[in-house]
């Protein structure tokens, strides 16, 4: 891959930089130029958010047959999280069992190694997750909420 | 808008056709297709070549390449579809060919995942099972689906492509094997997926007032539908559903002017088991959240209420990826002339083909009609 390609989405996904529309208070990530909720409403007034990288998994798998460039880290967790603005985004979860990872889990963003082009190209960063440390009667909260919008 | 008919319909044998090119096996459908009516790797002008290889250069034959992912096939249907009905074109070649064992086993599981969103997706670690899994879930969280349900829309799958000679897996499978294959991304097992396959397919459409010229049973394209929807599974509201199916099939309906209640037969889109069950919901062919039961009961088998991929569907004729949404109108065109042998269904007067790509961003669902 060139790099340019990664380096131009720098500020985005190393910061999880995404937009805000202020019309309808709707998130996105990444970032778009209008809003995919309230369309032609939204020119002008979409502005950038950074994430707070905190939010709860929606859902969740384990991936068996790896990703090309994730082979080493066979078998993983995968789940799409959504962050506590509103935004949703899929990723892998880190520093914890496979079998630990659980729907309505509350975890945090962090700044993790995406992959490499060889052992002398250019190294890509990006956002995975890991399970956040908050009090427990939380984390059953969070779960019947996930529970009753799926 | 002119009434347009299919006139010839042609498909190569799917499976890993070692000493079988692209060129060849472009060609072998488009021919096949045509005397019915009357190595390529990174190979991008393919239009133009299957064009000349099937001696049509000569004549400076117009010839396009149409992209959509797993939806190359039924989109190329579509936009032929709509040249001739608009009167641009009298007769057009539909041909779908795709060469997966050129390159290597990871090398195209990673290209298939291209057509989910490479960037926010794929490159996150998402491979397209894993993406499927959780749809999978979220179906079994939301209406209960079960392992022996998925198990039983692969196993019947294979039952039908036992009767299929063209089939990459001509052979049937008990549901226990599908529900003891290894897993790929939980709960998926090895044979919820289709294979990696090469084959090549085409049809060949004319305007329906010229149509007897060609052929003796022509076949009525009667609805054309098209949708789309977000590229990110992750942007959609529901994770059990893909609502761009569901559009597309309305939009076919109300340009036949027939319900769900008419069609006789269908080829879906099984990509994964899932992909079949969620399809057959989205286009109201069952009741949402009761396609695993139906599946398990029988219904969508030959002989069942509402015979589903007859051919072997993508889990066990095959899945090239550019050919499946042609190879689906085939096996249709064969149902609807009663041609289709030991895998006929009886009667079969209305035909529906469904075809998608990514997770379900892009949808075409068409019906055929006996003329």
């Amino acid at each position: 891959m060139a790099v340019p390609r990664f380096w131009r989405e720098m500020p985005v996904r190393y910061n999880l930089i995404g937009s805000h529309c202020t019309s309808c208070d709707m998130y996105h990530y990444p970032p778009r130029a209008m809003c995919s909720g309230c369309h032609r409403e939204s020119l002008g007034k979409m502005e950038k958010h950074q994430f707070a990288g905190t939010g709860q998994i929606v859902a969740n798998t384990v991936v068996y047959q790896p990703q090309q460039g994730y082979e080493m880290h066979g078998p993983y967790p995968m789940a799409m999280i959504e962050m506590d603005e509103g935004a949703r985004i899929t990723a892998q979860i880190v520093d914890v069992a496979p079998e630990m990872v659980k729907r309505g889990m509350r975890v945090k963003a962090v700044f993790r190694k995406l992959g490499e082009d060889s052992e002398s190209g250019i190294i890509y960063y990006g956002t995975k997750f890991t399970p956040a440390d908050e009090p427990e009667e939380e984390d059953e909260e969070s779960a019947d909420t996930v529970e009753a919008e799926l | 808008m002119r009434d347009v008919s299919i006139i010839g319909a042609g498909v190569t044998k799917f499976g890993e056709l070692w000493s079988k090119s692209l060129r060849e096996l472009g060609l072998m459908a488009g021919l096949e297709a045509i005397q019915d009516a009357g190595s390529l790797v990174q190979q991008e002008h393919v239009s133009a070549l299957i064009a000349d290889y099937c001696a049509m250069a000569g004549a400076h034959v117009p010839s396009t390449r149409i992209e959509g992912a797993s939806a190359s096939g039924g989109l190329a249907l579509r936009q032929a579809y709509m040249a001739v009905a608009g009167g641009f074109i009298d007769v057009a070649v539909v041909g779908g060919a795709e060469k997966m064992t050129d390159v290597s086993d990871s090398e195209s599981a990673h290209t298939l995942s291209m057509g989910a969103d490479e960037e926010w997706e794929s490159q996150q670690g998402a491979t397209f099972a894993s993406l499927h899994a959780m749809m999978a879930q979220a179906h079994m969280t939301e209406f209960g689906t079960t392992r022996e349900m998925l198990s039983a829309v692969a196993s019947k799958n294979h039952g039908h492509a036992a009767l299929n000679p063209q089939a990459q897996f001509p052979f049937p499978i008990k549901p226990e094997a599908v529900s003891d294959s290894g897993l790929v991304s939980d709960p998926l097992r090895m044979l919820d997926c289709a294979p990696q396959s090469d084959g090549g397919a085409a049809v060949v459409l004319c305007a329906s007032d010229r149509a007897k010229e060609f052929s003796k049973k022509p076949i009525s394209i009667i609805g054309s539908g098209q949708a789309s929807d977000t590229l990110s599974l992750h942007h959609r509201a529901s994770l059990c559903r893909m609502p761009a199916i569901g559009v597309a099939a309305e939009r076919a309906f109300a340009h036949a002017g027939r319900k769900p209640a008419d069609v006789s037969v269908a080829e879906i889109h099984d990509n994964f088991t899932i992909s079949e069950l969620i399809a057959l919901e989205e286009i109201g062919l069952v009741d949402r959240g009761s396609a695993g039961q139906l599946t398990l009961d029988g219904a969508t088998a030959l002989g069942g209420a509402i015979p589903v991929n007859t051919g072997g569907g993508l889990k066990a004729r095959g899945h090239p990826p550019g050919a499946t949404g042609v190879a689906q109108a085939v096996e249709i065109v064969q149902q609807l002339r009663g041609t289709a042998g030991e895998r006929q269904v009886k009667g079969a007067t209305l035909g529906l083909l469904e075809n998608h790509g990514g997770t379900g961003a892009t949808a075409v669902v068409h019906l055929l009609e006996v003329n």
